[in-house]
């Protein structure tokens, strides 16, 4: 999150509502190591990453429905072999566990 | 100050930081910050789970460690305590200071080195004795340029250097290689790379053993030659080579090509 801080501090100041996405768990192959994270803001701009570019979409998508209250902040999970992940997959195999959240602290 | 300010400002300053949250069970989203020897920050709604995260999370933060614990809704660990009751899921981020990398000889290899560190997140302080090259102009992606002799560096502050942290000896000059290899070694630095050719090497070790360092288990902390024999040539093939020798020391693999082992990528 280190190298998101400016970002989120610029929109901060302009007033946006802004969701984090954080990797918290790996099992298996995964691109990026716990602590990954991307933010999103209410008109759906994007800084940082959580994958290597395969969820991303769908992180977004999911991050806007929690900003806009139309879901609550949670544990997500995307992977190739499990009927609750979204149809999006990890190339690579693994599974990650996502906490998506709207940064109100 | 809401806790994201104080989050950041702690970060931007280099302050050990773990940042806490609730990710299942009561109060999800719930968020504390612990630093070491500071208060703990926000709360995970109940006053004796934020005391035993708040503990957890302070070795975390010294360890570097990032990852998810479980816990009772008051804090319980134990595996019987845990039966029956709620678990809450913490997931706890540990913010600690970048890793250092010390490069001694401000040689253009020193730049090429300097540049791929920082990529690579390190604190990059250059030091050499001649005041004409160690210059701010020459090195201007480090944090820090010292003019300065490698003795009275690892004496001011050799003792904070760890595990994570690297020195990289690049001058091929004997008035100043043996100093720096000398105070690497009386560190806990986590890799200590010097550079030469083999017969160099030869030549240093003599050199170092007339300064009464010849015990084995000192001379094999030294990567020297240093760097991965991937037939690297230029300055920056070299800093490839000697960051590559870094990451694979530190996670301990024998830095053969992926293709050609086995097993997972990520471990």
């Amino acid at each position: 999150m280190r190298e998101l801080l400016n970002d989120i501090e610029r929109w901060q100041q302009a007033g946006k509502q802004i969701a984090v996405a954080r990797v918290v768990d790996i099992e298996g192959s995964g691109p990026r190591d716990p602590g990954a994270a991307m933010a999103v803001n209410e008109d759906g701009e994007v800084v940082g990453s959580v994958s290597g570019g395969c969820v991303e979409g769908a992180v977004v998508a999911e991050a806007l429905e929690i900003l806009r209250g139309d879901k609550q902040p949670r544990l997500v999970k995307f992977g190739y072999s499990d009927d609750e992940a979204f149809a999006v997959g990890l190339t690579c195999g693994g599974i990650i566990h996502l906490f998506i959240a709207p940064l109100t602290w | 100050m809401s806790l994201y300010s104080i989050f950041a400002e702690r970060v931007r300053s280099n302050i050990p930081v773990a940042l806490i949250t609730v990710i299942d069970g009561p109060n999800i989203g719930a968020t504390m910050l612990v630093s070491p020897s500071t208060e703990a920050e926000g709360t995970l709604g109940d006053a004796e789970l934020d005391r035993v995260v708040a503990r957890d999370a302070l070795g975390e933060v010294e360890a570097g460690r990032t990852g998810v614990r479980h816990y009772g809704p008051q804090g319980q660990t134990t595996p019987e305590d845990l039966i029956d009751t709620p678990t809450v899921r913490v997931f706890i981020e540990a913010f600690s200071p970048p890793p250092t990398m010390w490069i001694f000889g401000a040689v253009d290899f020193t730049a090429a080195l300097a540049k791929v560190a920082k990529v690579l997140g390190y604190y990059v302080v250059v030091c050499d004795a001649r005041e004409v090259f160690a210059t701010r102009r020459r090195f201007p992606m480090a944090d820090e340029v010292l003019v300065s002799w490698p003795a009275p560096l690892f004496t001011q502050r050799g003792a904070a250097l760890t595990s994570r942290d690297a020195v990289c000896i690049l001058t091929h000059d004997p008035k100043f290689d043996v100093p720096a290899v000398q105070g690497a070694l009386a560190t806990n630095v986590g890799y200590i790379g010097v550079m030469g050719s083999r017969k160099t090497h030869a030549k240093r070790l003599e050199r170092l053993a007339e300064v009464g360092i010849t015990s084995t288990d000192q001379l094999s902390r030294l990567m020297s030659p240093i760097g991965l024999d991937i037939g690297a040539r230029t300055p920056e093939e070299t800093a490839i080579s000697i960051v590559g020798e870094i990451i694979a020391r530190r996670t301990g693999r024998g830095a053969p090509s992926l293709r050609d082992s086995d097993g997972p990528i990520h471990k």
